[in-house]
């Protein structure tokens, strides 16, 4: 069943331009990152054939480009969820799937995962943009995949409160804005901590970047996998509340 | 709790706020009833019809529908309703035919059989020649019809129609029409609508809500009685006087009307016979009789109406 939905949500996504348009104008701008930290290596290539144990490929161009990813897919993901549910209950077809034998979780992780296909399919098309590499020189696959966890993770935290936002409200555009403002919110939260010792506040251990790091970097640590999952949990769990809540308005 | 009963409704509330939408209303459905459900605009049957199919939970009452309880296992008892809400709950941008295979995935359509079940919904509804055309093309009639195969796709037990005929041409609503008849012979079938023909046309039961209240229910033989409202009216073209009249067997009661024709009132027999034999007879030219009729429509304003002052009291 969860199928079903997720299946029909990434159909409706790619029935509208609004996929397409997406998919292109990121794809466009993460391939232009690519060639300019392309570009960059190749002016350090002679002063790091000097060095002894010097950043490879996966350092040089992959981890800023992965980066910089995460910033345009923040920016981003507003726009993809935030008609996921406000849509359907402003079309009124919400009561297609209350009377439907679905449960309310069904509904949500259908909706969910249907959109987060359509990222893993924009990911996807990014991956390649380094793999390319490994026709011309060695790549740290280790690395790479480090790094592209950490973004699927960030994705997926980013969509779980993307449809959290849209089921709280009829209008996508609400929807949209109050993505993004939690989004950064979480991202930049620990710009507060500034000011202290590098890393030990409450604040910048909620901040999304700092878990995303360490993987760019290569660094697998649970804490930070577990701290994005629980974000998607927390978020996920909000919005079957919510959708509850519907059948109970006072 | 009666297990042949599809629907089993008991004192069923719903409070928005403060105010009562829905106050202990119960009833029953059986299989092969088609139930009328009138009322003015926010009398409460959107919101009685929301809750028998999930979408909006009671404060209070309980609802079984097949003899499983809604509320206890959402997930059985919703397999066996069909709901069209007041807007179909259509995707524009899909395809009749896409729109419907998902409606058949969602209710739990085994894969092998929905093939089948889409041809038969899309058959029924006179959805042929429409399958591959997007929704939000489709004229608001076709879009109703989309909305009702989508209720039935499944074969539910209960088909729950807010409103079906709205926004459709004759046509269409007669088809309609034929088409809830025909599915009443093998489902219960709850049909709410505020045009009062349509009820006299398709239903077995008529119940009327007011103020979240059943203010009328019966079969709709028994409201063809009510309607019966032991009068006649007639015309001569050579009246007689009131006095005479009265003299026919039968009459009880006329009054002369403002527009020359003259109503008669009877309680036992019907006078109409002897009137036509006393007007040969006596020269007085009878041109016109007609049995007098309550319209539904009556009944209607009479219960919607009166009630009101004595509803506000309550509350």
């Amino acid at each position: 069943m969860v199928a079903t939905i997720a299946a029909r949500e990434l159909r409706s996504l790619f029935l509208s331009p609004l996929a397409w348009s997406i998919l292109a104008v990121t794809l466009f701008i993460l391939a232009y990152l690519f060639l300019s930290q392309i570009e960059a290596y190749i002016t350090l290539q002679p002063r790091l054939a000097a060095l002894d144990g010097a950043p490879g490929v996966a350092d040089i161009v992959v981890a800023p480009l992965f980066a910089d990813a995460a910033v345009v897919l923040l920016l981003i993901t507003p726009l993809v969820t935030m008609r996921v549910l406000s849509e359907e209950r402003r079309n009124r077809t919400l009561s297609l799937l209350f009377s439907a034998p679905v449960t309310m979780t069904e509904i949500v992780v259908g909706k969910y995962l249907g959109v987060l296909s359509f990222f893993l399919i924009l990911l996807g098309l990014l991956a390649l943009m380094p793999l390319s590499l490994l026709a011309g020189t060695e790549l740290d696959l280790g690395k790479l995949a480090a790094g592209m966890l950490g973004l699927i993770l960030v994705v997926a935290a980013f969509a779980a409160i993307g449809v959290y936002m849209s089921s709280l409200t009829e209008q996508p555009t609400v929807a949209a804005v109050t993505t993004f403002g939690l989004l950064l919110l979480l991202w930049i939260i620990d710009w507060a901590g500034n000011g202290q010792l590098d890393g030990d506040n409450a604040l910048a251990y909620l901040s999304m970047l700092r878990h995303y790091e360490p993987l760019l970097k290569g660094l697998f640590n649970s804490a930070d996998v577990a701290y994005y999952l629980l974000l998607i949990v927390l978020f996920l769990g909000f919005s079957i509340r919510r959708l509850d809540a519907t059948r109970l308005q006072p | 709790m009666s297990n042949q009963a599809l629907v089993h409704i008991e004192h069923l509330t719903r409070y928005y706020s403060l105010t009562c939408a829905v106050s202990d209303v119960s009833f029953d459905l059986a299989k092969g009833e088609v139930l009328g459900f009138l009322g003015p605009n926010g009398a409460g049957k959107s919101s009685t019809m929301q809750m028998i199919t999930g979408n909006l939970a009671p404060n209070a009452g309980q609802i079984c529908i097949a003899g499983i309880d809604l509320l206890d296992q959402p997930k059985r008892a919703k397999q066996q309703i069909g709901y069209l809400p007041e807007q179909p709950p259509v995707y524009r941008e899909l395809t009749v035919d896409e729109y419907l295979y998902y409606c058949a995935r969602l209710n739990r359509i085994p894969r092998g059989n929905i093939a089948a079940a889409v041809t038969t919904a899309k058959d029924r509804c006179g959805l042929g020649d429409v399958g591959r055309r997007l929704i939000g093309n489709l004229s608001k009639g076709y879009q109703q019809r989309v909305g009702i195969a989508q209720a039935i796709i499944h074969n539910p037990a209960v088909v729950i129609l807010d409103e079906p005929t709205v926004g459709l041409d004759p046509i269409q609503i007669r088809e309609i029409r034929a088409l809830i008849c025909e599915l009443g012979k093998e489902h219960g079938i709850i049909l709410s609508t505020h045009i009062l023909p349509e009820v006299q046309a398709t239903c077995n039961r008529v119940q009327i809500i007011h103020h979240g209240k059943l203010v009328f229910a019966d079969s709709t033989a028994g409201m063809e009685q009510q309607l019966n409202a032991n009068s006649l009216i007639v015309a001569f073209n050579n009246a007689p006087d009131i006095d005479s009249l009265l003299q026919v067997s039968g009459v009880d009661h006329a009054e002369q009307l403002a527009d020359g024709r003259i109503r008669i009132h009877y309680s036992d027999t019907d006078p109409a016979e002897a009137l036509a034999e006393a007007s040969v007879s006596r020269h007085w030219r009878l041109c016109e009789l007609a049995p007098e009729r309550r319209t539904l429509e009556q009944i209607f304003i009479e219960l919607t109406c009166s009630e009101t002052p004595l509803r506000e009291d309550a509350a």
